[in-house]
């Protein structure tokens, strides 16, 4: 469960897009035309893209009138899931797995080249507002641990050193490639033991 | 060890294209039609006989939780419901099946809904996967223009459709019935059972949930048949499964083996064996977080199945494989578990919200032995009085691992609490 810290300080005012009126139809769509409560989750999540990465009161207000949901029921349901931030984060939200897998095999060095390079600690955001660090579950991507996902995108199979070019590039304003820092998907590194007969042929 | 001409996943490491063509060469989407007409009785009893068992962790057989159906829609219709909410620690199989072989979950999609006469499935996968949900999508887009899915899918005159529905970061929506109740949208909060999903279930109406792994298997199984695949593993416990090894082992990897393949060969043939040496290993936890570990004795010769790791007290879950060496603090590694289920308790049941806090509180003082010799045996009490007492099994989850610790590491923490003890005496002199 999410801590309920209602932000009071950086409301502004909030309305969807007209890119993401279309948008809503179609996700509408998905659902029986009784059921428009279903969308609530992924409204939620089109309005925190909308609000710059968190959801202030008023696009609750919005979201709750889209799907026929009284706003308290919408404040519940998004200070229920973790992926919801009720409180602004910076332009780059880093999230760092800490769970057994990740912590196995080094999470606690990655937390380290972070607060080296940009002084923060779990739960806080850089001076100049750009980087938000939040600890969180087990992110699913355990063979190639530990993780950092960094707004949407993982980084995979890190290290104290590419965590802090990682983080040093962000600072320029550039994405490094996303996925594995050792170029592989969850084969094991040194090459496959399986599927080597199939390797070869063009999509087999 | 599996041959490659027995696998499934030919291109569980994305060695290939995940798109329409390339999933039509590796044989998805072929033959869709002759199966679906086979009707939906026979699909259901060719799924019994390869005894497939659910890939979710709870291994239920596949094949009857299908048949729990009603063989009849009335007034209400019915629902496939897909659980990718893949959260499980050491598990992170179906977000490659999701990114690589996106098509053999939709074609599974299809063929099991059909199965179960339903017209509609949900997609439930974890907002984290937020690329993984875009290719997924994509494929589902891919399916629709080539009327593989749609009011006449694949031809067969059954109307079908498929929705992705992407979750927000809640453990707990991996639970059947709280997934349920997030894509109805609310919180994702377990419901009491009985009613079990197959009377009433999403939107009150008949429906089955299944894991990823179990839909995107169903295809090759009822192409193939249930002969073949019932000629892998062992009794009971038939076909390949895919295991992803993670932690203090050479080269971390998912790979699908052979059910009841032994664990050491697992690791050794696999995952470039532990770190150090088989010599070097500590313990395993055998199928998520949610198993008690195994020491190494077990490991020596113990069987990746799901009667065998029953048998040694454990489970397979979703054989997420975790492997610790001897220069872990194992305390400390069940301490992360112990706060990640308190993190991600709903909150409804009073044994787990309070519960596993309490319990992640005393973990924390037993990692630096900060605390009495008899409160092992209160903590081990607690987590006896969490066990069976809540609506779902994320109680009994946070339980067993620190169960499994005190059983087998009580000399480490006594050691650690007299360690401790000792030490603030003599600061005190």
């Amino acid at each position: 469960m999410s801590n309920l810290t209602i932000n009071t300080k950086d409301q502004f005012e909030f309305t969807f897009s007209k890119e993401a009126e279309k948008e809503i139809i179609l996700i509408l769509k998905k659902y029986p035309p009784k059921r428009k409560a279903s969308a609530v989750m992924p409204l939620l999540d089109l309005a925190q893209r909308e609000a710059g990465g968190w959801l202030p009161i008023t696009a609750l207000e919005a979201v709750a009138q889209k799907v026929g949901l009284a706003y308290m029921r919408v404040l519940e349901i998004a200070s229920f899931y973790t992926m919801y931030n009720l409180n602004p984060v910076g332009k780059w939200h880093l999230q760092i797995c800490g769970t057994t897998p990740c912590w196995l095999r080094g999470s606690d060095d990655i937390l380290k080249a972070i607060y080296d390079t940009l002084q923060i600690k779990p739960n806080e955001t850089s001076k100049n507002g750009d980087f938000t660090l939040t600890p969180v579950e087990c992110l699913g991507a355990c063979v190639n641990a530990p993780i950092l996902q960094v707004n949407d995108d993982f980084y995979e199979d890190l290290d104290y050193d590419t965590t802090k070019k990682l983080i040093e590039s962000l600072k320029k304003g550039t994405k490094p490639n996303v996925g594995s820092t050792k170029n592989r998907k969850s084969d094991p590194e040194n090459g496959a033991t399986v599927l080597l007969s199939i390797k070869g042929k063009k999509n087999a | 060890m599996l041959k490659d001409k027995d696998r499934i996943f030919t291109n569980i490491y994305g060695w290939h294209g995940s798109d329409l063509k390339s999933a039509q060469s590796r044989g998805d989407w072929q033959g869709t039609k002759e199966v679906i007409k086979l009707g939906h009785d026979k699909i259901i009893e060719i799924i019994k006989d390869s005894g497939l068992r659910g890939r979710g962790g709870a291994g239920f057989p596949s094949g009857l939780k299908w048949s729990f159906m009603p063989k009849e829609v009335k007034d209400r219709p019915h629902y496939l419901v897909v659980n990718a909410d893949e959260s499980e620690p050491g598990t992170c199989k179906d977000r490659d099946i999701i990114r690589h072989e996106p098509h053999k979950l939709i074609e599974g999609c299809l063929l099991a809904g059909f199965a179960m006469r339903a017209h509609c499935a949900y997609i439930y996968i974890r907002g984290e996967f937020y690329n993984e949900a875009f290719i997924l999508q994509k494929a589902i887009d891919e399916a629709y223009d080539k009327k593989l899915l749609g009011n006449n899918a694949c031809g067969s005159g059954w109307k079908f459709d498929v929705f992705l529905h992407r979750g927000a970061g809640a453990y707990i929506c991996g639970e059947e019935t709280a997934l349920l109740e997030s894509l109805e949208g609310k919180k994702g909060q377990p419901r009491l059972k009985p009613p079990f999903p197959a009377g009433v279930g999403l939107y009150g109406c008949p429906t089955t949930v299944n894991n990823v792994e179990t839909i995107a298997v169903s295809p090759t199984i009822l192409k193939r048949g249930a002969k073949w695949f019932a000629s892998l593993g062992r009794e009971n416990n038939t076909g390949s499964k895919l295991f992803c090894i993670s932690g203090h082992v050479n080269q971390p990897c998912n790979v699908e083996e052979e059910m009841g393949i032994s664990l050491r060969d697992l690791i050794e043939k696999h995952a470039g064996g532990v770190k150090g040496g088989w010599n070097n290993l500590l313990a395993v936890i055998p199928g998520g977080s949610s198993t008690p570990l195994l020491t190494k004795n077990i490991c020596d010769t113990i069987l990746m199945d799901f009667d065998s790791l029953k048998n040694a007290g454990s489970g397979l879950g979703t054989a997420g494989v975790i492997v610790m060496d001897k220069s872990t603090d194992v305390i400390n590694a069940i301490t992360k578990l112990s706060h990640f289920y308190k993190h991600e308790s709903c909150g409804q049941c009073t044994p787990c919200r309070e519960g596993t806090g309490w319990m992640w509180r005393m973990m924390e003082r037993l990692v630096t032995g900060n605390a009495e010799i008899e409160e092992i045996d209160v903590l081990l009490e607690v987590t006896k009085q969490v066990e069976g007492h809540t609506i779902c099994a994320l109680g009994d989850a946070a339980a067993w691992p620190i169960q499994g610790l005190i059983k087998n590491f009580r000399p480490l923490i006594e050691e650690r609490i007299n360690d401790f003890n000792t030490k603030s005496t003599k600061a005190a002199e």
